[in-house]
């Protein structure tokens, strides 16, 4: 069991991570990250998107002739998304008002395509399901962290407008981490977006080659402990 | 070559077949969910319009008691918009419209107004914008007061003079690090009280036309 989904898990929220490694989704992802609240919006949205579109692709994968594929991914995506849409809008009204600007934007995220061609159109559904899930979740917290850290930067709040989202119970998530903070534009606007992942990748990569080295020295000590 | 044709084929009608499908768990999704959409939309738009006019101060179906204004310099608008009319006992109580401010530090200001019979602002609010995050957004009731400072006020309270932001030498307040939305509002209000003294009669004239 663990073998089959332990990769998995690692794959969509660190080794493979769709934000961070692949690189992909960047529209929206650089569009709505200026707040945590935002961020956590649109990745919710993500993962349900990702979960239904690996779960259909898989249980379809059969049916799909190879030459068509990507129709019939794009078809299936942007069914899905419609329907959340529109379900959303009747049912909870609410969320959709504040999330509904984010569902279009899911068609956008190349992403998803491509977890269909590269996972869920080679694998049974279940692993296909929780690649979906893992990859949406890797997707959820690079946002939250990105948007945390421009909300912060930029306004000195964190979770602000967490109402709008969790209802009037949530008023008081709001922190106010710098008093009289008078802002900081530019992690607000775009460009505050590209520094802002540009330094969370970068930030990736120096844990990942710290790793390496530490497995490639202990192995080295162990190879060749004569050498200095 | 027939193997190859009957192939293309078969792959086309299959493409076909997913394209049907799709279309279908749509079509049936919308049809599931429009009537509950239309009602959703119709109570956003009754709680927008009671923001700005308290529902206890009108009784009649003021959905349904509109006119319809065309592009109007005016009132900032460059297409048709709705004006709602509130009556009580059939006596005009006061009016919502839209207005749009279009010189926001990022593009068009959507504003909807109530203005009562005798010219007071019964409330605004800005329903659509694009100002910048922490400075011009201020102007949205999510984010702060400062809108609600409207309500109450007329043409002559503050005099006429007085429809600026302080720095230009008005009543109103600016924000920190951004005067030119709160003067484009401002502005857009002023306009649209001028526009309502004007045109008041007209604005509350019952047309048998609308359904």
């Amino acid at each position: 069991m663990n073998e089959v989904y332990g990769p998995i898990i690692r794959d969509g929220l660190w080794k493979n991570n769709p934000a961070l490694v692949q690189l992909l989704g960047l529209c929206p992802l650089l569009a709505v990250s200026n707040t945590v609240i935002n961020g956590l919006g649109l990745g919710l949205a993500t993962i349900a998107t990702l979960v239904a579109s690996n779960g259909l692709v898989s249980l379809l994968r059969k049916q799909i002739p190879d030459e068509a594929r990507l129709p019939v991914f794009m078809l299936i995506i942007a069914s899905i998304v419609t329907i959340i849409e529109l379900s959303m809008n009747a049912w909870f009204h609410e969320l959709y008002l504040i999330l509904g600007i984010f569902i279009p934007l899911i068609v956008t995220n190349c992403a998803i395509t491509g977890r269909a061609e590269a996972f869920a159109a080679r694998n049974p559904v279940g692993p296909s399901l929780v690649d979906g899930f893992m990859m949406g979740l890797g997707f959820t917290a690079v946002l939250v962290l990105l948007g945390a850290m421009r909300e912060l930067i930029g306004l000195g709040t964190l979770f602000s407008e967490a109402h709008l989202m969790f209802g009037e119970a949530a008023r008081g998530f709001s922190i106010v981490v710098f008093e009289d903070y008078r802002g900081f534009l530019m992690a607000l606007l775009p460009p505050g977006a590209f520094i802002g992942l540009g330094l969370i990748v970068a930030l990736k990569n120096v844990i990942d080659a710290r790793e390496t080295k530490q497995t490639k020295t202990s192995d080295d000590l162990v190879a060749e402990p004569a050498v200095s | 070559m027939s193997a190859f044709k009957d192939h293309i084929l078969r792959v086309g009608l299959i493409l076909a077949g997913f394209a049907i499908g799709a279309t279908s768990l749509v079509v049936l999704t919308e049809d599931q969910t429009h009537d509950q959409i239309i009602d959703n939309e119709r109570q956003t738009l009754l709680n927008a319009i009671n923001a700005v006019i308290p529902d206890g101060q009108y009784d009649n179906e003021i959905l349904t008691d509109t006119l319809i204004l065309g592009s109007n310099k005016q009132l900032g608008t460059k297409e048709v918009s709705t004006v709602y009319r509130a009556r009580k006992n059939d006596e005009p109580v006061a009016v919502v419209l839209t207005a749009i401010a279009p010189n926001g530090y990022n593009g068009k200001i959507k504003l909807l107004l109530g203005i009562n019979y005798d010219g007071h602002l019964t409330g605004v609010r800005v329903i659509q914008h694009k100002e910048t995050p922490g400075l011009g957004d201020k102007i949205d009731l999510k984010k702060a007061d400062w809108i609600l400072n409207f309500t109450g006020l007329s043409l002559s309270n503050p005099d006429e003079s007085r429809w600026k932001v302080k720095k230009d030498g008005g009543d109103f307040d600016q924000f920190t690090g951004a005067t030119i939305t709160p003067r484009a509002i401002v502005d857009a209000v002023k306009s649209a009280l001028d526009y309502f003294s004007t045109h008041r009669d007209a604005l509350f004239a019952i047309t048998e036309t609308e359904e």
